[in-house]
């Protein structure tokens, strides 16, 4: 997994509310490998029209903002189905770094498991955020990990993301390689576990 | 003396392994069910050419792409063809105990769970589904996953957690006739709001939700993701135990009194703290329907869609502009004068026995002035509806009586609302291009549906069940 420290680009407001899964990456395209190119079809039924015509109008689709590599959202940004897809097509996209007042707990623990930022500032500062990238939309924005801060225009917003995420976007780190540490550890749970729950354990006579 | 606890706190404590000291523990994990859409995580086990550390632990269902029309074996579209192929071949390829689509138990892997035993009281449950918390109505820690999630359960049988906080939703009273457990669930996200129980695991309690069956908990449960709220659960009691008595996987003699005893202990301690209570009124609720594309947009049958002209909040403006704009309804407008296309009656949600029983009471002996599909949520929910003649009902009222799978719910297997029409259905999500792209799904309960289905229109269903036994 890719490190996250600190990144400058441009970044595009995406002004939803409750922006869900579904909407990020359609379930149509849910059989797809992640090899297909899924970041090609993020948001696809929002930045196209059923005729596979661009929205002119969808932020994404506007010239200062096809190359941005942060989003700004929303309250409950990746609500919705846990499908992993949403955080691949974001990622295979290019964005690195979503801005938002809350998640999905689903969405933002898929998201650390891809290296995809989400940072959580409050209501008014996302609002203010989109508002400055509105007024200039070619503002680059800084996100840096380490500070836990962004800077938009001369404005500068503390962000909050739980310490273990950070920690592991800052490293780069992956939950497997983790837990190979703690291999006897699980081996005696089991154990006792059996002891105590031997009736936890599916009978499966049919 | 201990602290008291809750009983989130203890079916946490039950299963962790390791405590680190950044807050985050390592879980064990009772069961984990998998469905066509684990492919991304059996590719990762591939690539690293590992196997499933727990293939016992492990259950397959087929559900999101099985066809609910025409035969179940030839499936006409090579994609959703490779795709139930494919999750046969992984679960046969790491022996995993698959309910494939030859199965008499293939269902809709929230039903099957249940229905099999195979989900009990005490279990740690995850699933590559955000709709797993559906388990926690028999008193299971049950929660949706990612898919790199999934692929390090299939690899440690483990799951690493931060502790989530702890919310309790209180409903005393009576729920009046007609009202259901889908009702109960939508008001409380009506009243919390789709983000209400973000970071919350929740645990649902209060003499309505007592007086529940297991089938209502199981929708409650259910619906709990649409709240925010990652997992839900219900203290397991006597309703609980006699729903699991004599399951095919549940346990037996000896051992089930043994279980018996330990379940019995899953309570919330009195004077338990719980980081956030929310409570209701049973007897407040009314039948409910939702009008936009959140499940928070929900409101009484008798109530009329937001005027955005009249909210002065303009970012909730905005939103009610857009809602209303893409649900294709006038501002204002009463949700009784609604009318609506197609009906679906289905989804891990809402398509148990009780579920289409109430469904059939509304609709015996009279006619739909709509299409519509009722998928029932496994094959021996189907088979036992047959048995009851309920499918004759549906058939006579002219709707389609279908296989059981995640259907028109999410449209994967080829079941989609066409664009622009407005489908009352039974299902979770009523978000935009949910039942297909340009689709407009209202949420409701089975008898709700069935109400919609017999006068063409959203429908207080209460007078519809006048002098009928439900």
């Amino acid at each position: 997994m890719d490190k996250f420290t600190r990144l400058t680009a441009p970044a595009c407001p995406l002004d939803f509310a409750n922006l869900n899964t579904d909407q990020l990456l359609p379930a149509r395209y849910l059989k797809w490998p992640r090899s297909a190119g899924i970041g090609k079809v993020l948001l696809q039924d929002l930045r196209f029209d059923p005729d596979g015509r661009e929205q002119p109008d969808f932020p994404l689709n506007r010239p200062a903002w096809r190359g941005a590599k942060i989003v700004v959202g929303g309250r409950n940004f990746g609500c919705g189905s846990s499908r992993e897809s949403a955080v691949y097509a974001l990622y295979d996209y290019g964005i690195r770094c979503v801005i938002a007042p809350s998640y999905g707990d689903i969405f933002s623990g898929n998201a650390v498991q891809n290296g995809l930022l989400t940072a959580i500032v409050p209501d008014g500062e996302a609002a203010e955020i989109m508002a400055q990238l509105v007024a200039t939309p070619e503002l680059p924005v800084t996100v840096d990990l380490e500070q836990q801060t962004i800077l938009c225009g001369n404005r500068s917003y503390a962000f909050s993301i739980d310490p273990v995420r950070r920690m592991r976007l800052l490293n780069g780190w992956d939950d497997i390689a983790l837990t190979e540490g703690f291999r006897d550890k699980i081996s005696a749970f089991k154990a006792d576990d059996r002891m105590r729950r031997p009736w936890a354990l599916p009978l499966g006579r049919t | 003396m201990n602290e008291p606890q809750t009983l989130i706190d203890k079916l946490w404590a039950a299963h962790e392994i390791v405590q680190r000291e950044d807050g985050e523990a390592l879980l064990w994990v009772d069961r984990h069910y998998v469905h066509e859409g684990s492919f991304h995580a059996f590719s990762r086990l591939a690539e690293r050419g590992v196997p499933v550390a727990e293939p016992g632990l492990t259950f397959g269902v087929a559900d999101h792409y099985v066809p609910t029309r025409g035969s179940r074996h030839a499936i006409a579209n090579p994609e959703i063809a490779r795709m139930v192929r494919q999750f046969e071949e992984n679960t046969a390829k790491h022996q995993i105990k698959a309910f494939g689509l030859d199965d008499p138990r293939q269902g809709i892997v929230h039903v099957v769970g249940p229905e099999q035993g195979l989900t009990l009281p005490s279990l740690l449950i995850v699933c590559g589904d955000s709709h797993t918390s559906t388990h926690g109505a028999l008193g299971a820690y049950a929660f949706g996953i990612g898919a790199s999630e999934v692929a390090h359960v299939l690899m440690t049988q483990t799951i690493w957690q931060r502790k989530p906080k702890r919310m309790r939703i209180t409903v005393d009273g009576r729920l009046a006739p007609g009202i259901a457990a889908k009702d109960i669930a939508l008001a409380i996200i009506a009243h919390i709001g789709a983000g209400g129980a973000t970071g919350h695991a929740i645990e649902f309690a209060g003499s309505a939700i007592r007086n529940l069956t297991v089938e209502g908990r199981l929708t409650l449960c259910n619906m709990s993701i649409e709240a925010g709220g990652r997992c839900g659960m219900v203290a397991p009691d006597e309703a609980t135990f006699a729903y699991l008595k004599g399951r095919p996987y549940a346990p037996v003699g000896e051992e089930f009194d043994r279980a018996l005893e330990a379940w019995s202990a899953l309570t919330t301690d009195s004077n338990a703290r719980f980081d956030r209570e929310v409570s209701l009124d049973a007897a407040a609720i009314a039948p409910i329907v939702t009008w936009g594309t959140s499940p928070e947009d929900a409101l009484p049958i008798d109530a009329s869609v937001p005027d955005p002209a009249r909210e002065p909040d303009a970012a909730r403006a905005k939103y009610l502009r857009e809602a209303l704009d893409y649900m294709g309804i006038a501002p204002g407008k009463k949700l009784t004068d609604i009318a609506v296309d197609r009906v679906f009656i289905g989804s891990c949600t809402n398509s148990r026995i009780e579920d289409l029983r109430v469904a059939a009471a509304v609709l015996a002996g009279r006619t739909s002035k709509v299409p519509g599909l009722v998928s029932a949520g496994s094959s021996l929910v189907k088979r036992r509806a047959e048995e009851e003649g309920l499918d004759r009902i549906f058939r006579d009222a002219g709707l389609e009586w279908g296989e059981s799978g995640c259907s028109m719910c999410v449209g994967i297997n080829g079941d989609l609302v066409p664009p622009g029409e407005r489908c009352a259905s039974t299902t979770n999500r009523n978000f935009r291009g949910r039942q297909g792209p340009g689709a407009r799904t209202h949420l409701m309960s089975p008898a709700m549906a069935a109400a919609a289905a017999v006068t063409g229109y959203l429908t207080d269903v209460r007078p519809l069940l006048a002098g009928r036994k439900t």
